[in-house]
């Protein structure tokens, strides 16, 4: 063997077959990472839910479960739909407006909701994911004076208010997440499918 | 070396044959010469070197009682909790090897946390050992991943609850923050789905990733050589033989201690599994005694002990993005260690007060960080949370000013033995 090696070639051959492989492992890496996602049975199971909300009492809250996290109905009283202009309340919300929170458009108002008495939520609270408590009284002890009803979180003790709204100087960064939904009929709600505006 | 010369073998009749045989195949002698008979730490090493075998100890201890688990557990949402009551109670010594097995997860990180301050202690993780500590600290991150995996395969409220916790940290990170929950879960909750996977990593691939790092571990640490209480490079001063006057053979004379450490450990550890198997709630969680239930949270969320000094950190900002990323600067900090000490003196022996002062703060910072994360993150809490975050990190983050102040002491030639 005398030195007669093309070493521009050699290195150039190595090259390529190491690209081409790398390309290779990526090909067959995709089937693999995309096996994670949700499967067609947990699409399937993901369909939308429908709550009869015709025997839910004025004040009363129903939990129901979609896709796994619960799915809150609050039918809320006049005085509790009073309670989202009140100053103290909206002066202490970090996000009054749901401008960087998470709703679908037509729920994206005051009340935050299709319907002005029924609050749909996904009951998980959007720091970590806990859920929170209904704190629907009026100045509790552990609460302070200005609390007018809304939901505690137990976690990390995030405040929001009777339509889901943060309070500021809370760890959770945006208001309760409202699903889509969309009313059936006056009785019937139906989460996962959205409201045609 | 002598033992592969064929005319004294011959003589040995069949074991020497047999010996024989196998080296010339396979570097049987070489390999045990090389790690463990011709393998020499230094003569000083005192208990805080005991670590690193513990570790590997309870990794063995962790591996067995684990195979053992996985013959009766049941990976689906439906029949985990279950199964884990089946094993407490119907299985043969069920609940003694489960009860290795969760008192094991704590010791593990008991034992890799003591292992870690001795590097702290005697600046093990110096030039030339950086890629010892870079490994051990991949170690680290597997083990937590494991730990974690683990956590949720008894399928209780603190399992599902941690794991929803944990989980939706990721999606703090912006754009990809949500599609890469639903990776992770493959469903649009922790489900079946999320149970069985993690079961997937947490029985094979991440111990298949521990094993394999702590063989590079302790390769690396085998070509540099262990470091010593004095912080004495002891291959610098051999004798005629090439052997450092410092150093004794790995075996029998560090063995033989190593015993010593592994039965000392076996008793206390074997006091938790029959006299304490919950440690109060530490190491096995009141919460974690009832079925998940995904539409119920327990009273209290936080993670087992071993994580709450960065559960802490992670609650120290109002912020979750912001949170996140301080619990992950607090853990990849480490990383860092090697270039952030700016003092060429290993040894805490021969360290300026500088030094002393910031690592007894840095332990303080971290044993009330881990209480405080059992603790709700409110009010004067909060703010203790925050101090002592702020000290956490300014171990790291002024470390290259105030190590390069240091005026340490002159250290020895050779290293000292203290009797």
């Amino acid at each position: 063997m005398t030195d007669d090696t093309d070493n521009r070639r050699r290195h150039f051959l190595g090259v390529a077959t190491g690209v081409m492989g790398l390309v290779g492992v990526g090909f067959v890496a995709y089937p693999f990472l995309a096996s994670w996602r949700p499967s067609a049975r947990a699409m399937a199971l993901g369909a939308p839910v429908e709550i009869d909300v015709s025997r839910l009492e004025i004040g009363g809250l129903i939990k129901v479960e979609w896709r796994g996290t619960p799915v809150w109905v609050l039918r809320r009283s006049q005085d509790m739909l009073e309670t989202l202009t009140l100053p103290e309340v909206v002066n202490g919300l970090r996000d009054p407006e749901s401008r960087q929170s998470e709703q679908p458009e037509y729920a994206r108002n005051t009340h935050r909701s299709v319907r002005e008495e029924f609050l749909v939520l996904i009951g998980s609270c959007t720091h970590l994911g806990c859920a929170p408590l209904e704190r629907f009284e009026v100045a509790p002890a552990d609460l302070g004076p200005d609390w007018r009803g809304g939901f505690f979180c137990p976690c990390h003790g995030s405040t929001f208010d009777l339509a889901g709204r943060v309070y500021a100087g809370v760890p959770a960064p945006t208001n309760l997440v409202v699903p889509p939904y969309t009313f059936r009929d006056d009785n019937t709600i139906v989460v996962g499918l959205d409201t045609e505006v | 070396m002598s033992a592969t010369q064929p005319e004294v073998s011959r003589k040995l009749g069949a074991a020497g044959r047999l010996n024989e045989w196998v080296n010339a195949r396979f570097p049987l002698q070489k390999l045990l010469a090389e790690h463990i008979t011709e393998y020499y730490a230094s003569k000083n090493l005192n208990f805080w070197y005991g670590f690193g075998v513990l570790s590997m100890f309870v990794l063995v201890i962790m591996i067995v009682s684990g195979i053992f688990l996985t013959m009766s557990y049941k990976p689906s949402a439906t029949e985990a909790f279950a199964s884990v009551e089946y094993i407490m109670r119907d299985v043969e010594y069920g609940w003694l090897i489960r009860y290795i097995h969760s008192t094991g997860a704590s010791a593990f990180f008991i034992v890799v946390y003591l292992h870690m301050f001795r590097a702290l202690l005697y600046g093990s993780y110096k030039k030339p050992r950086e890629l010892v500590w870079i490994l051990g600290m991949l170690i680290y991150l597997a083990l937590m991943a494991e730990a974690f995996f683990g956590y949720m395969l008894p399928w209780g409220q603190m399992s599902y609850w941690g794991a929803q916790v944990i989980i939706s940290l990721f999606g703090a990170l912006p754009l990809i923050g949500e599609p890469l929950v639903e990776w992770i879960r493959g469903d649009f909750f922790i489900s079946d789905i999320t149970l069985n996977r993690f079961f997937a990593l947490h029985v094979i691939a991440l111990p298949l990733v521990l094993v394999f790092l702590v063989v590079l571990h302790i390769i690396a640490l085998h070509e540099v050589g262990s470091s010593n209480p004095d912080g004495v490079e002891i291959k610098e001063n051999k004798d005629a033989r090439g052997i450092p006057v410092d150093g004794v053979a790995f075996h029998p004379y560090h063995t033989y201690k190593d015993v010593v450490y592994i039965t000392i450990f076996l008793i206390l550890f074997s006091l938790v599994v029959f006299f304490a198997p919950t440690a109060g709630g530490y190491f096995l969680e009141t919460a974690n005694f009832d079925p998940a239930d995904p539409l119920v949270t327990p009273e209290k969320i936080h993670p087992v002990w071993y994580f709450t000094p960065f559960y802490a950190i992670l609650r120290a900002v109002p912020d979750k993005l912001g949170g996140v990323i301080l619990m992950g600067a607090a853990v990849m900090v480490l990383f860092f260690l090697p270039w952030l000490d700016r003092c060429k003196v290993k040894s805490i022996r021969y360290r300026g007060w500088q030094y002393k002062t910031a690592l007894g703060l840095f332990t303080v910072s971290f044993v009330v960080l881990g209480w405080l994360g059992l603790m709700p993150a409110t009010g004067f809490y909060l703010l203790l949370t925050q101090i002592f975050t702020i000290i956490y990190f300014a171990f790291f983050l002024f470390m290259p000013i105030y190590t390069s102040m240091e005026k340490p002491k002159p250290v020895p030639e050779r290293v000292v033995y203290h009797a």
